[in-house]
């Protein structure tokens, strides 16, 4: 808040976060991460499971308690700024049996924009569709969610994601288990929003594609191992640091680094 | 919790009847006089517990999606301690003790402590949440149960307080059923104005708080409403059974729609039929209690809903996957003709015995599903009585061959990563993949053509052509 006086806000940030600690019953899941992300990029967060990647975008958005640390987005709290930011939360995390279709879903996104107790009315659905549309899936529009293949489900989410045009965007694992025609889509996506200088946290999983996808990383392991542009951060030093001696995909990782600098 | 509601259900159905055992079946003019609503009494009940059925109809479409819809079971049984304790102040704050208002308060504020109570023993421990339901609604059952026996020991007449626990709708009057309908509405109100902040609720709580949303509150209010509910149904239904008229006409709605806004009219019209039968039927066998009746009514359509409901009966899917094995078997002795005659060329007919033994059906499986296809013009007996392809046929059939190469080349490519988009069933391949993608695997299928030689097709309709 602007009362702070260790250190001046940045509206310009859009997210700037310091000192943060979450835990579960004493037992902490992440400590001391600070971490600043400039306007425009797109950054990856990566580290094993159980690294706190989910709990870092959840804390955040204050979704869990923070046991320490500040979080400014665009120079302000959450609860300020909360309608700049969008969130895609994992699949996984929803019942897909629900009895909505997927325009319905989407126009969830605009609930903040509608208000309370207000209905959605034509301009709010429309406004879905385009979203829908973007994302590849318009025709699906009217089907019952339960319908959806796994890629579409988490073309969904994005589309009720971009509908509420913010400007940050934190995106939980959107690549999981979805199809190579999905992930292309999605790819594509941020690389638009991109250039509308939107800036996109997407946690993955992929090493492979690293280097690839973002313009700079954050290798997480309960702390904050390295952060910055992927060609400086995104090394097998580092990497052994972050997954320690679990990370048998590492020559991939390194082979596929080796790649972008070909091509570069 | 089930087998404690059986339990509870017969005991009621024990206590009624031991007075006078007597069930008798009701004669015509009876008949006639309850389900005509001629009987002025009779129509207040039935119209009463109609309008708590639509009521908790519509409020257990949500909680059912919010997954709690043993909440209201845990919150109606948490009421009876605090109508005993309402009927023994009563009288010292110079009320009538056994004044509907006073009691139904009573009620509701021990009804609300015990959902508070859930709540407290779920955050502030680690137990799950059906742990914390059941340590409440025992507690709070056995708390009410204790305090009832005092007031019966120490207040002179406290009959009629069982009428809570079991339900006697008997004993509504006009002013009830007013008050009914008035909560009924303002449920109705309620739901009609929050509807998009409940959906979302219960279809994503994260992104909801994420949103802003006071999840908590959301939940406070849903809450409220099953608390209205379940204040107003304790004279009808009971508190053991009144987790019926929350459960079950929302659970057998699910099996008619896939649509929110539909199931909870559903749920509604259900609830509602329930309310309003079983008070017919505990008004024809004066001798069964009313709740019981409500609960065999409302799971009787509930059984119904479950065998025949439109979306997702068990006939309805019985048939679809009939449906589906039709295909399954359409496909296999199409692309088997064609595969055969791909080799033989087109005049040539195959023999029964050869086709039985191309897969592992049945011969009345196969021989069915030749019927099928001969009534469908696609396929013939040629005079030696083997099985040959219509002109029509052939088209059919290259298409299928065609789809099945495609989608085989889609495994081998994809499998990797989308395995579970393979869908055969399906009328065309295009339906389900990408145009480019179709267009990709289309090359790949004339390259395979290419390297390993396969020769054309001998049959004057070329399947490659065709299909695409």
């Amino acid at each position: 808040m602007s009362g702070s006086i260790t250190q001046a806000s940045d509206s310009t940030l859009p997210l700037s976060v310091r000192d943060l600690t979450v835990a579960w019953y004493r037992k902490p899941v992440i400590w001391d991460v600070g971490l600043d992300v400039s306007p425009g990029q797109l950054v990856g967060v990566i580290g094993p499971n159980g690294a706190g990647k989910s709990t870092f975008l959840k804390a955040i958005m204050d979704l869990v308690p923070r046991a320490s640390g500040r979080i400014e987005i665009f120079g302000q709290s959450y609860k300020r700024s909360r309608h700049r930011v969008g969130y895609v939360p994992q699949r996984e995390s929803v019942d897909w049996d629900f009895p909505v279709s997927v325009l319905d879903v989407v126009t969830m996104g605009l609930y903040g924009k509608i208000g309370w107790c207000m209905p959605v009315r034509r301009k709010h659905r429309e406004a879905a569709q385009q979203a829908l549309e973007r994302v590849g899936i318009g025709e699906f529009a009217n089907r019952q969610i339960s319908q959806l293949s796994g890629g579409q489900q988490q073309r969904t989410f994005l589309a009720r994601a971009l509908v509420q045009d913010a400007d940050l965007y934190l995106m939980d694992e959107p690549f999981a288990a979805v199809d190579a025609a999905t992930e292309k889509a999605i790819v594509q996506i941020l690389r638009e929003m991109k250039q509308a200088g939107k800036t996109t946290i997407v946690i993955h999983h992929d090493l492979h594609t690293v280097p690839e996808y973002f313009d700079s990383v954050v290798l997480l392991n309960m702390r904050v191992v390295a952060s910055g542009p992927t060609e400086t951060v995104f090394t097998r030093d580092n990497l052994e640091k972050t997954y320690g001696g679990r990370l048998t995909l590492l020559d991939e990782a390194t082979e596929a680094m080796r790649r972008r600098e070909r091509t570069l | 919790m089930r087998t404690l509601a059986a339990l509870h259900s017969f005991l009621a159905f024990a206590a009624s009847s031991l007075t006078d055992r007597s069930i008798r079946w009701p004669t015509w003019p009876e008949w006639q006089r309850v389900l005509l609503l001629q009987d002025y009494n009779t129509r207040v009940v039935m119209l009463g517990t109609m309008l708590l059925g639509l009521a908790a109809g519509m409020v257990g479409s949500f909680t059912l999606l919010r997954r709690r819809a043993l909440m209201g079971d845990a919150l109606s049984h948490a009421t009876l301690p605090g109508v005993g304790l309402a009927f023994l102040i009563a009288p010292s704050l110079g009320l009538a003790e056994k004044s509907l208002p006073v009691l139904l308060t009573g009620a509701a504020l021990s009804g609300i402590a015990g959902v508070i109570a859930i709540l407290y023993v779920r955050n502030l421990t680690r137990l799950k949440e059906d742990a914390a339901l059941g340590i409440v609604l025992s507690v709070f059952f056995g708390a009410g149960i204790a305090i009832l026996s005092i007031a019966q020991q120490s207040v002179g007449h406290s009959a009629g307080l069982e009428s809570f626990i079991y339900g006697k709708p008997a004993s509504m009057i006009e002013s009830d059923r007013l008050l009914i309908g008035c909560s009924g509405v303002l449920t109705l109100l309620i739901m009609g104005v929050l509807f998009k902040e409940l959906t979302l609720l219960c279809f994503d709580e994260g992104f909801a708080k994420s949103r802003g949303y006071p999840v908590l509150l959301l939940d406070l209010v849903l809450m409220g409403l099953v608390v209205i509910v379940t204040i107003i149904g304790l004279q009808a239904v009971g508190l053991v059974l009144m987790i019926a008229l929350l459960v079950i006409p929302a659970a057998a709605s699910r099996f008619w729609t896939q649509n929110l806004k539909q199931m909870i009219l559903i749920s509604a019209a259900i609830g509602g039929a329930g309310g309003f039968l079983g008070a017919a039927m505990s008004a024809l066998f004066r001798n069964l209690p009313a709740g019981a009746m409500i609960v065999l009514v409302c799971s009787s359509l509930f059984f119904i809903s479950m065998m025949f409901g439109t979306e997702r009966g068990v006939v309805v899917r019985a048939l679809r996957r009939r449906d589906l094995n039709r295909s399954v078997d359409h496909q296999h002795l199409l692309r088997g003709m064609f595969e055969l005659q791909e080799s033989r060329g087109p005049k040539a007919g195959i023999p029964f015995s050869e086709l039985q033994t191309l897969r592992s059906w049945s011969s009345h499986r196969l021989l069915k599903e030749i019927e099928r296809c001969r009534r469908k013009g696609l396929v013939f007996r040629n005079s030696d009585q083997k099985l040959c392809l219509t002109s029509s046929g052939l088209v059919e059939a290259s298409r299928l061959v065609h789809e099945h190469r495609l989608w085989e080349l889609y495994l081998i490519t994809h499998a990797d990563v989308a395995p579970g988009r393979v869908d055969q069933s399906a009328d065309a391949i295009e339906h389900v993949l990408e145009p480019e993608l179709i267009a990709q695997l289309e090359e790949l299928l004339l390259q395979k053509r290419r390297v390993q030689g396969i020769a054309p097709s001998p049959h004057p309709v070329d399947a490659t052509e065709h299909a695409s």
